[in-house]
């Protein structure tokens, strides 16, 4: 049906965006590679000059580079863990015969919706406070010593909350899937003998499988970004204890006036993300075949 | 017998379901709840959970001391705008996608995809420095135009998800019966499409409030939307435990109630069809 005509309104009518994207994707992207390449101080304006590979030797050459690249991959690490095995569970028992199952569904999904630096900062002041969280009121009600979460163990804690974040965006993917499990088959497995843990391993876990993957490719791509309950809860410490590549990038740029250096960490976060996001784009594009 | 287990099973299930969903709320209800005490009793140990005077100080606190209804506002307008402006370019495009796609329109999609894998962080700085040089920082302008771009690929795949299950078949029979271009878009297609539309908004208007990478890095206090404006509580004065409540239960109601509307298309919206 398309004809000449309608062909060419077409190009018209996606041409803004292409343009838009296109310029929002090449104009900073060729300037953060190049900066990277320049040795540039915004405290010293007028002395940029180009220093090639400088930037990136002194950035790997950093302790607090290795300390970052290990932090970003052990947030990640720990968030998805516990997301998708919590939403796997989470899923199957939503999907299960209960009263009021639309009211559990919206108290599980709400953690979702709530900002970045909200979520942080109830966590921070009013559980994981040494003196006055509800965390410490439970351990001395116990009898046991309060502990300082953020203070000693700052990444584990940054992984909790982050963890609390992501859970309901894991279970409402994986309970979406799990409703598309044919019943049939379940209840001809459970006529035929199988237990519920062979149930779970050979139906559901395989029928899953391709939403978890979805629900890890789509996460480690927000997860390598965290930012906001990091400078809201511990400012990267102590020390660089909790820093992640982005907040290092953001560290040297912003608060240290390192333009060149924090250009060079940025080129650093694209390659990261672009091993991940060729996994993922392989896997929408075959869908978009289907 | 059966039915007797079946149901002993049900009531197992039930207080299981409803026992992990109120733990993962729990943190919500607590700052809705301390956000009506006196910070005297917002610290007071062991903690009240219910009985205590109730009372809304802490809201009044917040606007006068803060100003809050202004940090609101740039939250309204930012995501608003952003969202609207993404409608208006991303539309056409998705439009056109759907009803005339051509060889290229697939690798067109994953490539607009592909600009949201970039991590923001990879051009921080250039942005950072253009927004400068041209007056952009701590302007509501500014983080519409970013938030626009950052999200425009949602908007499209969503639209585009949605575009493509009208039947095709609907408009050559409108066009068969002689419906000339304009009718056929008014009386046929916008109906049809509206309901995608509206679902796309709701979806971006979500992610743009709490988007909390720009929103930072991008304000200071003049047009600070909310998730700014939240963040500086973390260097607190004095007790702030109730006033914090009050500040962050009034930013996350109104995202909460429109996200509870929107489950289904956050399921769409955030995994580009892979998953339905």
């Amino acid at each position: 049906m398309a004809t000449q005509h309608s062909r060419s309104a077409a190009r018209i009518m996606i041409s803004p965006a292409v343009l838009l994207l296109l310029g929002w994707m090449i104009v900073p992207l060729a300037l953060t590679i190049y900066f990277s390449l320049l040795r540039y101080n915004l405290l010293m304006p007028g002395t940029e000059r180009f220093v090639g590979l400088l930037n990136y030797r002194l950035f790997f050459n950093n302790p607090a580079f290795i300390t970052a690249l290990v932090n970003t991959l052990v947030l990640v690490g720990g968030v998805l863990l516990i997301t998708v095995i919590g939403g796997v569970l989470l899923a199957i028992l939503l999907d299960q015969p209960i009263w009021g199952q639309g009211i559990v569904r919206i108290l599980v999904i709400a953690p979702f919706f709530v900002m970045p630096t909200v979520s942080a900062l109830v966590w921070k002041n009013m559980f994981m406070n040494p003196v006055s969280g509800l965390f410490a009121e439970f351990s001395k009600a116990v009898g046991l010593q309060p502990f300082d979460f953020l203070t000693h163990a700052p990444l584990a804690s940054i992984i909790g909350i982050v963890a609390w974040q992501w859970l309901p965006f894991a279970t409402l993917i994986l309970l979406t899937a799990i409703q598309s499990l044919d019943s049939e088959q379940m209840e001809a497995a459970e006529m035929d003998g199988a237990t519920a843990l062979q149930r779970f391993w050979y139906i559901t876990l395989p029928h899953l499988s391709r939403a978890i993957t979805v629900v890890i490719l789509i996460q480690t791509i927000f997860l390598l970004s965290v930012f906001a309950e990091i400078l809201v809860t511990t400012n990267g410490g102590p020390g660089v204890a909790s820093t992640n590549l982005t907040y290092l990038v953001y560290v040297r740029s912003l608060l240290n006036f390192d333009v060149g250096g924090g250009s060079a960490g940025g080129v650093v976060a694209i390659i990261l993300a672009n091993i991940v996001a060729i996994f993922l784009m392989r896997m929408i594009g075959k869908n978009l075949d289907a | 017998m059966a039915r007797a287990v079946s149901t002993r099973r049900k009531i197992g299930f039930t207080i299981a379901a409803w026992a992990v969903g109120l733990a993962i709320f729990f943190p919500i209800l607590w700052t809705i709840l301390t956000s009506f005490k006196t910070e005297a009793e917002a610290i007071s140990s062991p903690p009240s959970f219910l009985f205590f005077d109730w009372t809304l100080e802490n809201y009044t606190t917040v606007q006068e001391r803060s100003n809050y209804f202004r940090h609101f506002w740039n939250s309204v307008v930012i995501s608003l705008g952003s969202t609207l402006l993404g409608l208006l370019i991303a539309i056409p495009a998705a439009w056109s996608m759907a009803f005339v796609p051509g060889k290229r329109t697939k690798d067109v999609l994953m490539w607009m995809l592909s600009t949201k894998m970039l991590p923001p962080v990879g051009v921080l700085i250039p942005i950072y420095l253009i927004f400068r040089d041209v007056g952009l920082l701590d302007t509501k302008t500014g983080l519409v135009i970013v938030l626009t771009l950052i999200n425009l690929p949602i908007i499209v795949w969503m639209l585009y998800t949605y575009f493509k299950e009208i039947p095709g078949e609907i408009l050559e029979a409108a066009r068969m019966d002689g419906a000339s271009l304009r009718n056929e878009i008014i009386h046929v297609l916008t109906p049809m499409a509206v309901p995608g539309i509206a679902s796309t908004l709701l979806l971006n208007v979500i992610l743009a409030w709490n988007e909390a990478f720009w929103t930072l890095n991008l304000t200071a206090a003049k047009s600070a939307p909310l998730t700014a404006f939240i963040a500086s509580y973390s260097s607190p004065e004095g007790l702030f435990y109730a006033k914090l409540s009050a500040a962050s239960t009034m930013a996350i109601a109104p995202i909460l109630i429109l996200g509870w509307f929107s489950q289904k298309q956050l399921v769409r919206g955030l995994t580009f069809g892979a998953v339905k």
